[in-house]
């Protein structure tokens, strides 16, 4: 450790490098283990995000859909931090009279 | 002793360099010294070491390659160690062999191996390629060796994955050249962070030791020596053999084997006043 590294950590501008380690290991490998590509995961991401909005409001730069590692089981975890509720849920097909063409599972029957 | 009974053991760790090589001579020669028929197989048929970590790189006549090619039989080419004859080495074949070398043939080796021994090291070559697959092949358990940084946890974690996929058990871990004054200092992952993070049984910690580098210059691994007279890294692996063989030893605790006049007063201090 340097004299200056001392002094970054005494005034806690810097964490150990050894917690920073651990962080970025635990990120890299959960990417590593769920064996999903970073497109995928982004795509994944804006959908989940769309489904969320669709019944309140959430707050899009604060929220995080992430991988997380544990005992080598991984998690989606997702944190969206809730505005509001919305008082009417924009489900598409929802109060609509045709049903059919609204629900996807059917239309691609 | 038929096949059965052999322990058969791969030693990987996917990136080069953290100590797979070492720890297959240091165990083989701790096992063999408890009175364990061992036997070391060279895996790493691309870049063979574990001859030159024994001392026998000049003893060698026969190789794996002829034991399967049928040219000689497998007392002819296995070397025993002169000091320690309980234990042997099947030297890794030529290079080319890895053209054709496949998951049956290094089962062969290996249960052939296993008939006139109670443990079978196979040393793994780096990587998660054809040579780990057929090294992995003919294993029953594993021991996996990483260092506390993060490439090495990371190639650790892929082995660990592709083991367990090929149900391999049990696999433990060695943590090998731990520094315990930057643990203390933060400055380096915890032994802690890396048993948490790949989910595995803890069977050693090595120490940062520069012995092993004496050792290895001098091709007479540091179990040689003995409990009594090891470095730090040598009584590490002595009891990694013996937890092998079921003993309950207690690990080392890397923030009590600081060296250092601050260290011991630290202790001292820690000792009289808690």
């Amino acid at each position: 450790m340097t004299l200056r590294d001392l002094i970054n950590r005494l005034l806690r501008r810097q964490q150990a490098s050894g917690e920073t380690a651990k962080q970025r290991l635990q990120l890299v490998l959960a990417h590593d283990r769920s064996d999903l590509n970073p497109e995928l995961l982004q795509r994944m991401r804006q959908e989940i995000l769309e489904v969320v909005s669709r019944y309140v409001e959430i707050d899009v730069d604060e929220g995080e859909v992430s991988l997380e590692t544990e005992d080598r089981v991984t998690a989606l975890v997702a944190n969206l931090p809730i505005k509001r509720a919305r008082s009417l849920p924009l489900i598409p097909g929802l109060g609509d009279s045709d049903q059919s063409t609204a629900d996807p599972l059917r239309r691609a029957s | 002793m038929n096949a059965t009974s052999a322990r058969t053991i791969l030693i990987c760790s996917g990136k080069g360099g953290v100590g797979k090589t070492t720890l297959t001579a240091n165990l083989g020669i701790a096992l063999a010294r408890q009175g364990a028929r061992t036997a070391v197989i060279d895996a790493d048929f691309g870049l063979r070491n574990l001859d030159l970590l024994l001392g026998l790189e000049n003893r060698i006549v026969y190789t794996a390659q002829e034991v399967l090619a049928g040219s000689c039989r497998l007392e002819q080419a296995l070397v025993k160690h002169k000091q320690e004859p309980n234990l042997a080495l099947l030297p890794a074949g030529n290079p080319r062999m890895l053209d054709w070398l496949k998951p049956e043939d290094m089962k062969t080796i290996a249960a052939q191996v296993g008939q006139q021994s109670d443990y079978v090291l196979i040393d793994c070559p780096a990587g998660v390629e054809g040579g780990f697959r057929n090294a992995a092949a003919a294993a029953e358990e594993a021991i996996v060796v990483t260092t506390p940084e993060l490439s090495a946890v990371r190639d650790a974690d892929r082995v660990i994955g592709l083991l367990n996929s090929q149900g391999i058990q049990p696999i433990q871990l060695v943590l090998n050249r731990v520094r315990p004054k930057m643990m203390a200092n933060q400055e380096m992952l915890t032994v802690q962070d890396v048993t948490d993070i790949l989910a595995l049984p803890l069977l050693g910690l090595v120490l940062e030791d520069e012995q092993v580098i004496v050792s290895t210059n001098r091709g007479e691994p540091l179990t040689l020596q003995g409990h009594g007279a090891g470095s730090p890294a040598a009584r590490a692996y002595i009891n990694v053999a013996r937890r092998l063989c079921g003993e309950d030893v207690p690990l080392v605790d890397p923030s009590k084997e600081r060296s250092g006049l601050r260290a011991k007063l630290g202790r001292l201090i820690s000792k009289n006043l808690f």
